[in-house]
């Protein structure tokens, strides 16, 4: 059976998340583990993350950072919020933070006016740059549900693209990872649609 | 193109169970708020606000669980308010599956709660709930009332707003309690105040008794989003035709 670990560094939204696969999972089997050994014998990664970005590093101890280092490189891996940000090469949040370097790109602050909000909070559109596997069966410029403060404005990496006063990168995709700034786990049937493709993703 | 206006119905739960009042009386009976949810959710709500209005020790079990059930069968971004005094009940709460939590009196009894909480789970997740009643003597001023609209505490809103925007909130629910209950719109002169001194989003909430109130709060009050809880529990309109309302008045929504 297909093992999906959703990973707890102490520092996710696990309850939706794990909730939101197995709403479209059959026969897949989903565990939320911070065990470095059943992170090694899962098939699938999601890396989450919720609230600042150096809170969320410094969660992530050095043994388990080098094993979900080692295993993102080489399994099919959807990241999401702070841990797509995490992936990126730096963030300028809490004064700076290098990040993990596995996708171009530098996290940065969203800039704010009367008219555009920030934290960038609610439904936004999401635009195709390129086609890709997990978005099967998802209109171009559906919307999903988007809660951040800090964006990346452009990577070579980059797969969708939102506009929220200026354009950010909305997703990435390189080789085996797919990650998302937004939520799809609160993105209702779209949401639930790319999960169903992560599943269903052979790298 | 930009981010969606939102609508988000709100269920004040009693003991379990989806009530509505008319300025905080005369509380009916609308049902169980995870039928209710669902519901919402089927017809494209954005959101949905789930405030314990008993909130009393008692029924605090009930709530984790219905929070738990909703969350477990709706994928769209649930905000839970309604007692929310400490850190450990915010815990609680995301635990068991919120996505945002609503912090009202607490917040004005001790401001740092604020701060903290914001540092705790960021920013995103922390929704200051804003009650504001109109000052008698003095036009265009409000004040922070607190206890369910029992207590004035003499608080300006527009400064409180902009000190708990300060703090770290991520969002602003603002009721007009002058409003709230009377179908007669939102007091969007005091929306507008507020959502124009601030960086962060701004719900409006209070007064809504028919479509035409959803999009002023969005054209005249400059919201992010709307809330209103009893034209939607009753069926008198259901999430979609308020949506259709809005795109026809040229506001952008998500179908």
């Amino acid at each position: 059976m297909t093992q999906i670990a959703v990973i707890d560094y102490g520092m996710g939204n696990l309850h939706s998340v794990s909730k939101a696969l197995e709403a479209v999972s059959q026969k897949e089997s989903i565990v939320i583990t911070s065990d470095q050994e059943v992170i090694k014998t899962s098939d699938k990664l999601v890396f989450p993350g919720v609230g600042a970005i150096k809170d969320c590093m410094e969660a992530f101890s050095n043994d388990l950072k080098e094993t979900v280092l080692e295993e993102v490189k080489k399994k099919p891996t959807l990241a999401i919020c702070v841990g797509m940000q995490m992936l990126l090469e730096s963030s300028e949040e809490n004064g700076g933070v290098e990040g993990l370097g596995l996708l171009n790109g530098k996290v940065c602050k969203i800039q704010s006016n009367k008219d555009i909000k920030v934290p960038h909070m609610g439904w936004n559109q999401v635009n195709y740059l390129k086609e890709h596997f997990l978005l099967k069966n998802i209109k171009d410029s559906s919307y999903f549900y988007f809660v951040h403060s800090y964006c990346c404005p452009s990577s070579k990496d980059a797969l969708t693209e939102t506009i929220h006063g200026e354009k950010f990168v909305s997703s990435f995709a390189k080789d085996n990872i797919f990650a998302v700034q937004f939520h799809p786990e609160k993105s209702q049937s779209a949401g639930l649609q790319l999960y169903k493709n992560f599943l269903d993703w052979s790298v | 193109m930009s981010v969606a206006k939102r609508i988000i119905p709100c269920l004040d739960v009693d003991k379990g169970r989806v009530v509505k009042g008319v300025n905080f009386l005369n509380i009916r009976d609308a049902g169980d708020p995870v039928e209710i949810a669902k519901r919402y959710d089927t017809e494209g709500a954005d959101e949905i606000t789930m405030l314990d209005i008993t909130a009393s020790h008692e029924t605090r079990d009930t709530t984790y669980k219905t929070v738990e059930s909703i969350a477990s069968q709706v994928f769209i971004p649930l905000t839970v308010g309604g007692g929310v005094r400490k850190i450990e009940d915010i815990k609680k709460l995301l635990r068991s599956g919120a996505d945002k939590v609503s912090i009202n009196t607490s917040a004005v009894e001790n401001p740092g709660f604020v701060q903290e909480a914001a540092d705790k789970f960021g920013s995103q997740c922390i929704v200051v709930a804003v009650d504001a009643k109109a000052k008698t003597d003095k036009d265009n001023t409000w004040e922070v009332v607190t206890y369910g609209g029992r207590n004035r505490t003499g608080i300006d809103v527009l400064e409180w707003t902009e000190q708990v925007t300060e703090y770290g909130a991520g969002e602003i629910l603002l009721t007009s309690m002058d409003r709230d209950g009377t179908k007669e719109g939102f007091d969007n002169n005091l929306v507008s105040k507020v959502s124009s001194g601030i960086s962060i989003p701004v719900i409006a909430s209070g007064g809504v008794g028919n479509l035409d109130h959803l999009i002023d709060g969005v054209k005249i009050g400059g919201a992010e989003a709307v809330l209103a809880a009893s034209i939607f529990h009753f069926s008198e309109f259901s999430i979609k035709e308020a949506k259709e309302a809005m795109k026809a008045s040229g506001i952008t929504v998500r179908f």
